[in-house]
């Protein structure tokens, strides 16, 4: 779905504690801690309740983070994780 | 083996008449804690008790059971997000049951409630779809028996049980709200139908639908364990709705006996009113808790395990169902 | 009984696990307005059992359906299983840690692992050497202090573990021994006089080990991740306490390090404690 946009929850929806090169996030709508790796944390960070198309996700990451492996096709999955684990919605 | 002498009864009056429990001493709060824990009202009794003096002990452990209420009702909302976010793309309504349905609609009948599974109902046409949906999402199947299985979609109210294979949480899909063998069949088309919308697109039964579902679920169902639990939820909602309309209700689905029955025994364990006649034996059963929140009353409980059970199949199948069950151990 | 803050009354449809018990707790106190947190009974299932191949049903204010019956000559392990069973499902006031515990100067060591990992036998053995023994089976963090409060029960020592604890403090009381039961022989072992009376004294935890028995002596860190995940596995509670339950255990993985052990042998492991501690 190219038009699709990515929900992430509001900034204090979220407790965030850096361990290592994992991150630790509890979301507090459903009370689950997850263990996050990069480009988790600052995909959360960025898409924020606004919500973002895959594209302009892309984009905000290069500018912001400069990340990487930052291909479309990596960002999708990763985006499709994070839908899994409840922690985007797609729209 | 000696009679018991406390049973549920000292439980009930608490719930319905707050102040009667600062005479209690030790013993007593320790016996009503233990039978409020095993009927799955300790949640309840916190915030029925809330503010009230009470020993120091107690204070911690009721605020216990709020805190483990409150992070019950996080989980169990989360579950009905990700059920809606699975279905999202399917074209029906979506009415929330039971615990779930409460606290989604913030009813005092939520409030300290502890909750299970996530129950829902959705028309039988849908079912297919929903199935598909709920299995593309992450559910997958508690492994059943072939022969369960194939009792599950025939004859029961239910698709067989679902569990989300990362948040391992249950998830019933009803389409509707008795099994199709029981001898009374509620009116499912005209339960969804009158459902309310709540803000998220989510959908819960209507005050009357509520209380003749915990009524039907109660006595038509169940063999009454947890009953306390239950009759407790339709005291709330008739407190905070009222019963109008609820009769003519009742009738429409078939449970005109039950909904009035319930009515009754709220009224005999939370109200003033005394119980007659059979009554009095449902009572017994409900209140079949000792102080240590052991179960009571053997012969009375098995007595509603084989009703129950002749209440929902005719009995040539119960004998055959009872029969393929002993053998398998 | 009350150990530590939590209070326990057990109900027995036999006298003597009661009995046992009553002789091994007879120095801890009541529980706390004489109102206990926790119901534990331990039943037969049929009422021949009672007397008939007497067969220990283990329960209380929470029940696992599975749970297999113990014989009742195995009956205080019932009832230490079912305080464990009402602990790993109802505690709520404190993250609950499967890890024992020692003490010295209000400063706590933690020690986390598998079953057979050592954490009973090194906290008796750490005990022995004038450490104060907190617990061995559960640490209490409390999520608004930070602090790790003693859990400190009967010590449950296996198989060789027995021999290895009765050496180190030959006075101790000791319940009956109780051979091949379903984790081996079993054998408890009441906590030192100094341990129970200062069971209410909680401590600042400053280092966190992961125990390993039947290596070579070596020392490594554990990155912050792995002993995160790693706690989490150990703590039956953690998901239950929301919040709370993960700013305790980002701050303690924050706060304190992370250290493996492998050991040998009972005196190469307190060797290595040693010396950590006194690197702190």
């Amino acid at each position: 779905m190219h038009d699709a946009v990515y929900r992430a929850p509001p900034i204090d929806g979220l407790l965030i504690a850096p361990l290592d090169e994992f991150t630790a996030v509890y979301h507090r709508a459903s009370g689950i801690t997850h263990l996050l790796t990069e480009p988790a944390p600052q995909i959360l960070a960025v898409l924020g309740e606004g919500g973002l198309s895959l594209d302009a996700l892309l984009d905000r990451l290069a500018e912001d983070y400069e990340l990487s492996d930052g291909t479309r096709e990596a960002l999708a999955a990763r985006l499709d994780e994070l839908v899994e684990a409840g922690l985007v919605e797609a729209a | 083996m000696g009679r018991t002498v406390t049973d549920a009864c000292m439980l009930s009056r608490a719930l319905a008449d707050p102040a009667s429990v600062v005479g209690l001493d030790a013993d007593g709060w320790t016996a009503l804690l233990a039978m409020a824990r095993a009927e799955q009202l300790i949640g309840t009794l916190a915030i029925r008790l809330d503010g009230l003096p009470m020993p120091g002990a107690v204070k911690m452990i009721l605020a216990d059971a709020r805190a483990s209420a409150e992070q019950g009702r996080r989980v169990a909302l989360w579950e009905a997000e990700m059920a809606r976010r699975a279905l999202a793309a399917v074209d029906c309504p979506v009415v929330l049951l039971k615990g779930t349905a409460f606290v989604a609609a913030g009813l005092s009948a939520g409030q300290g409630r502890s909750i299970g599974d996530l129950d829902i109902l959705v028309p039988r046409a849908s079912l297919d779809t929903v199935e598909a949906a709920l299995l593309a999402a992450g559910w997958e199947w508690v492994k059943p028996d072939p022969y369960d299985d194939v009792y599950y979609r025939r004859w029961m109210h239910e698709l067989p049980p679902l569990i989300h294979r990362e948040r391992d949480r249950m998830i019933d899909v009803h389409h509707t709200i008795l099994p199709l063998t029981a001898r009374v069949t509620p009116d499912a088309p005209a339960l969804i139908a009158g459902s309310v919308a709540l803000e998220n697109g989510l959908r819960t039964l209507s005050p009357n639908g509520m209380i003749v579902h915990a009524a039907a679920h109660l006595f038509a169902d169940g063999d009454l364990a947890g009953g306390l639990r239950n009759l407790w939820d339709i005291r709330c909602l008739v407190d905070e709705f009222g019963t109008d309309g609820l009769d003519a209700d009742a009738r429409r689905h078939g449970l005109h006996e039950q909904v009035a029955r319930s009515l009754r025994l709220v009224g005999a364990l939370f109200g003033a009113g005394n119980a007659r006649g059979v009554d009095r034996l449902y009572v017994r059963r409900l209140t079949a808790r000792d102080g240590w929140g052991k179960p009571t009353r053997p012969v009375t409980r098995l007595a509603f395990y084989i009703r129950s059970h002749w209440l929902r199949m005719p009995p040539a199948m119960l004998a055959r169902h009872l029969w393929t069950k002993f053998h398998k151990g | 009984m009350r150990i530590g803050p939590i209070g326990f009354r057990i109900g027995s449809d036999w006298r003597s696990p009661i009995a046992q018990l009553e002789t091994l707790y007879r120095d801890y106190p009541k529980p706390t307005d004489s109102i206990p947190d926790f119901t534990v009974r331990l039943f037969a299932r049929r009422p021949w059992r009672r007397l008939i191949r007497p067969s220990v049903e283990i329960g209380g204010d929470y029940m696992l359906p599975e749970a297999a019956p113990l014989p009742l000559r195995q009956g205080l392990l019932a009832a230490e299983m079912a305080m464990n069973l009402q602990m790993a499902l109802g505690a709520r006031r404190y993250l609950l840690l499967h890890a024992s515990a020692v003490e010295r100067d209000g400063r706590a060591l933690l020690m986390t692992g598998i079953s057979g990992a050592g954490k009973s036998t090194l906290a008796t053995l750490l005990a022995a050497k004038g450490w104060r023994f907190m617990g061995d089976e559960f640490a209490l963090l409390d999520p608004a202090t930070g602090l790790v409060h003693a859990f400190p029960r009967l010590i449950s020592l296996k198989n060789e573990a027995i021999a290895t604890a009765e050496a180190a403090w030959p006075d101790a009381r000791m319940g009956p021994l109780m051979p091949a039961t379903p984790k081996g022989d079993i054998r408890h072992m009441v906590p030192d006089a100094g341990a129970i009376a200062a069971m209410d004294v909680p401590a600042r935890p400053v280092l966190l080990v992961f125990p390993r028995y039947g290596f070579e002596a070596e020392t490594r860190p554990v990155s912050p991740a792995e002993a995160f995940v790693r706690m989490t596995q150990a703590s039956t509670n953690y998901v239950a306490l929301g919040e709370a339950g993960f700013h305790a255990l980002t701050g303690l993985i924050a706060e304190v390090p992370s250290v493996a052990i492998d050991y040998p042998d009972g005196a190469s492991a307190i060797e290595q404690v040693e010396a950590l501690w006194a690197a702190l």
